[in-house]
């Protein structure tokens, strides 16, 4: 199984490291012919700006659109989960998004950098132990559809979620050592590969 | 790959001086209060999360707001506020000092990217200020005129973070001892010349790697060359880069200069003078940032360079006058 990694900006390296800590391999998408044979895709922290700009110039915004359509499974952190979101309330005219995630965010929504911060959050499905959430000029979730599952709260409001085969943060799991988040992620890859190994035996 | 998962476990660990950092407790920020309590703000890790995402990115100097709209069309992942590029700095001379507030403000208006502002080595004042007015990072800088011969700011006291020139891997490390959440190569700041920047760049990352090979009875010996705090120094020599990341800045004209840098280690860019003196800011804007990215693709970087009209001007060796990057100590 291999993960592709947007690796246009942003912390995509944090991501790999962490992947690689569980064993699973994966590989940086840069250009389109990247994403043969990816089983899953992780959209890191960055500038969701700058990414998307750089999505359209490489010609790669397109290609990942079909495949979040086809059931890929992603895994999208902060500016991920900007570029995922049905709503950006506050974005800049010219944003794209995959529009795949039914929420509204709120850019920054915490505020400026002097308001970034670290707390602790609990995560259903991962077990009982709190994940250090690092928020870094995190977006903020407004609304959400009634397809969005709410996985995890920080302080009221929604700090990680799944809608199908999309799992999404506002913080910044690649920034610690705690590898469920990603754990997770790599149990939706699987499931993923089976039900198309699935497909094509039927 | 995984050395830099462990420098962040190991950034996490390293206290310094002190971690800094705030908790806020119910006192705090009125109604909010409540639901804040337990948040850590001002934290090492979050100050070194933000250049994280950072990473792979251009950080342009802009002086008005009209330039920070032009950066953040072009792809630009923070910008630099300031009065006057240091290219003009350079030219006209006199006391370089902090912007003017209402600048920087105007220029938090204009973006939702990053904003970052200077304040001059030493002066904990003007970084005070910066930090009170909502910059997103402080960089305390050689381009402007120094405000002490001796020390530089303790960035620890503050939960803005800080990123600070160096030239060497000694003073890259004795920055991080005082706070620095992010190094940058220094370069030769409005010169529109790469040279320094290579060497500068050559000299910490060549360093960093001879140390990787050293035994541990040679690391005393390079914490004293280095005069760096040896724990610091430990930590190079085990995770094989900096605890925090390195960018480079001083010097960078051309999308060609980008691919340069970053194949040499650099992990993102500082652009000053080499956008806005040059004759078309937009169109080399993007083409940098593009660069940038693509740094290892040589077709990529080849059409991106493609009529961009004249690059700035720029000095020789010859012609610098006095080296801004031989301040800081």
């Amino acid at each position: 199984m291999i993960a592709g990694i947007l690796a246009l900006q942003g912390d995509f390296a944090a991501h790999a490291d962490i992947l690689g800590s569980i064993s699973v391999g994966s590989r940086y998408i840069r250009r389109p012919d990247d994403l043969d044979g990816i089983d899953g895709l992780v959209m890191p922290g960055g500038e969701s700006t700058t990414m998307s700009i750089l999505m359209e110039s490489v010609g790669l915004f397109e290609p990942l659109r079909r495949l979040i359509i086809d059931g890929m499974p992603v895994l999208a952190t902060c500016a991920g989960m900007i570029m995922l979101s049905a709503e950006i309330a506050d974005g800049r005219d010219d944003q794209i998004s995959f529009k795949m995630l039914d929420v509204s965010i709120k850019r920054n929504g915490y505020g400026r950098q002097l308001q970034s911060f670290e707390k602790d959050i609990w995560i259903s499905g991962i077990g009982p132990a709190p994940f250090h959430g690092v928020f870094i000029r995190a977006p903020r979730v407004i609304a959400a559809g009634p397809r969005v599952e709410v996985l995890a709260r920080v302080e009221g409001d929604i700090a990680m979620c799944r809608e199908g085969t999309v799992l999404a943060c506002t913080f910044h799991p690649e920034l610690t050592a705690d590898r469920r988040v990603h754990s997770l992620f790599v149990e939706m890859m699987r499931d993923g590969s089976r039900q198309t190994v699935e497909r094509k035996v039927r | 790959m995984v050395l830099i998962m462990n420098g962040i476990d190991d950034a996490k660990t390293y206290s310094g001086s002190g971690q800094g950092g705030t908790v806020h407790t119910d006192a705090d920020d009125g109604d909010q209060g409540l639901a804040q309590v337990g948040r850590k703000v001002g934290t090492f890790p979050v100050k070194r999360g933000l250049a994280e995402m950072l990473k792979g990115g251009v950080i342009m100097d802009v002086v008005t707001p009209e330039h920070a709209k032009i950066a953040e069309d072009a792809g630009a992942v923070a910008v630099m506020a300031l009065e006057r590029v240091p290219a003009d700095i350079r030219a006209e001379g006199g006391v370089a000092r902090m912007s003017d507030p209402s600048l920087i403000l105007e220029i938090e208006e204009a973006v939702t990217i990053p904003v970052m502002a200077k304040a001059r080595i030493g002066h904990f004042a003007e970084a005070q200020v910066l930090q009170a007015i909502g910059v997103d990072y402080v960089d305390e800088s050689e381009v402007l005129t120094p405000a002490d011969r001796e020390n530089h700011i303790d960035k620890w006291a503050f939960d803005v973070p800080f990123v600070c020139g160096a030239t060497s891997l000694g003073e890259a490390l004795r920055r991080i001892s005082e706070g620095a959440a992010l190094i940058r190569s220094k370069g030769e700041a409005g010169t529109g010349n790469i040279v320094e920047a290579v060497y500068h760049l050559r000299s910490i990352v060549g360093d960093i790697k001879k140390l990787g090979s050293s035994d541990r009875a040679e690391r005393y010996a390079w914490a004293k060359n280095l005069a760096a705090p040896y724990e610091l120094v430990e930590m190079v020599a085990e995770v094989g880069w900096l605890p925090v990341p390195l960018f480079c800045a001083g010097g960078i004209a051309t999308p060609a200069d980008a691919a340069l840098v970053r194949q040499l280690g650099a992990e993102s860019i500082f652009v000053g003078s080499g956008i806005f003196k040059s004759n078309d800011p937009p169109a080399r804007a993007r083409a940098i940032v593009e660069a940038c990215v693509g740094f290892d693709d040589a077709d990529l970087v080849a059409r991106v360079s493609r009529g961009l009209g004249e690059a700035m001007r720029g000095l020789d060796d010859a012609s610098y006058g006095a080296r801004l990057s031989e301040r800081g100590w």
